[in-house]
């Protein structure tokens, strides 16, 4: 899993069935302090994540499966997990 | 799954069979702003996107699921299209 931010939302009519009654957010990797890094990803919410959150996001197939409940694989795989309430991290040479 | 702007589209007579009949896109994986991120991928569709659409993409192994009856060999799929993008205005993303 990964360390994001939650830093928008999109709104999407058309699409695979497997993202049907699902919240997709957009989500940027950030470092354990918060520095938003490049590489924004879409991401299904499945903890009630919002906008301004850091989250673990759990980008494979087979964990989006696993908690999405599905039955075959899917055309979906970044997954927001869990809401981060706190890191502790000590940098090396800090 | 990522964002992505559809560019172009891409024709190919011969290819694998497992290819026939879905549309091949070239697309530019794009942030939240629409700035191009790395280079740019033919996709797979299968949302019935055009050209100069914003969309979703999914890659690696996942991009072989699309249909229950069959996987494809693709390694990039288009599963979505982008009505509306919402960014919290002091994101500084």
């Amino acid at each position: 899993m990964i360390l994001c931010k939650v830093v928008g939302s999109i709104v999407s009519t058309i699409k695979h069935k497997s993202y049907d009654n699902q919240k997709v957010l957009l989500v940027r990797p950030v470092t354990p302090e918060g520095e938003l890094k490049s590489g924004t990803m879409v991401a299904v919410d499945t903890v009630g994540a919002g906008e301004g959150n850091i989250v673990l996001v759990a980008s494979e197939g087979r964990a989006a499966m696993e908690i999405l409940g599905f039955n075959a694989r899917q055309p979906l795989r970044s997954v927001i997990v869990g809401i981060v309430d706190r890191i502790d991290c000590e940098r090396s040479g800090g | 799954m990522k964002l992505g702007r559809v560019t172009g589209k891409v024709w190919a007579t011969a290819k694998d069979p497992k290819l026939n009949s879905l549309t091949l896109f070239v697309m530019q994986p794009v942030d939240e702003h629409d700035t191009p991120l790395g280079t740019e991928l033919i996709v797979v569709d299968t949302v019935g996107s055009r050209e100069g659409d914003l969309v979703y993409w999914v890659g690696g192994a996942e991009a072989t699921f699309p249909f229950n009856d069959r996987q494809i060999p693709s390694d990039a799929t288009i599963v979505g299209l982008v009505d509306r993008v919402d960014i919290q205005p002091d994101g500084n993303a």
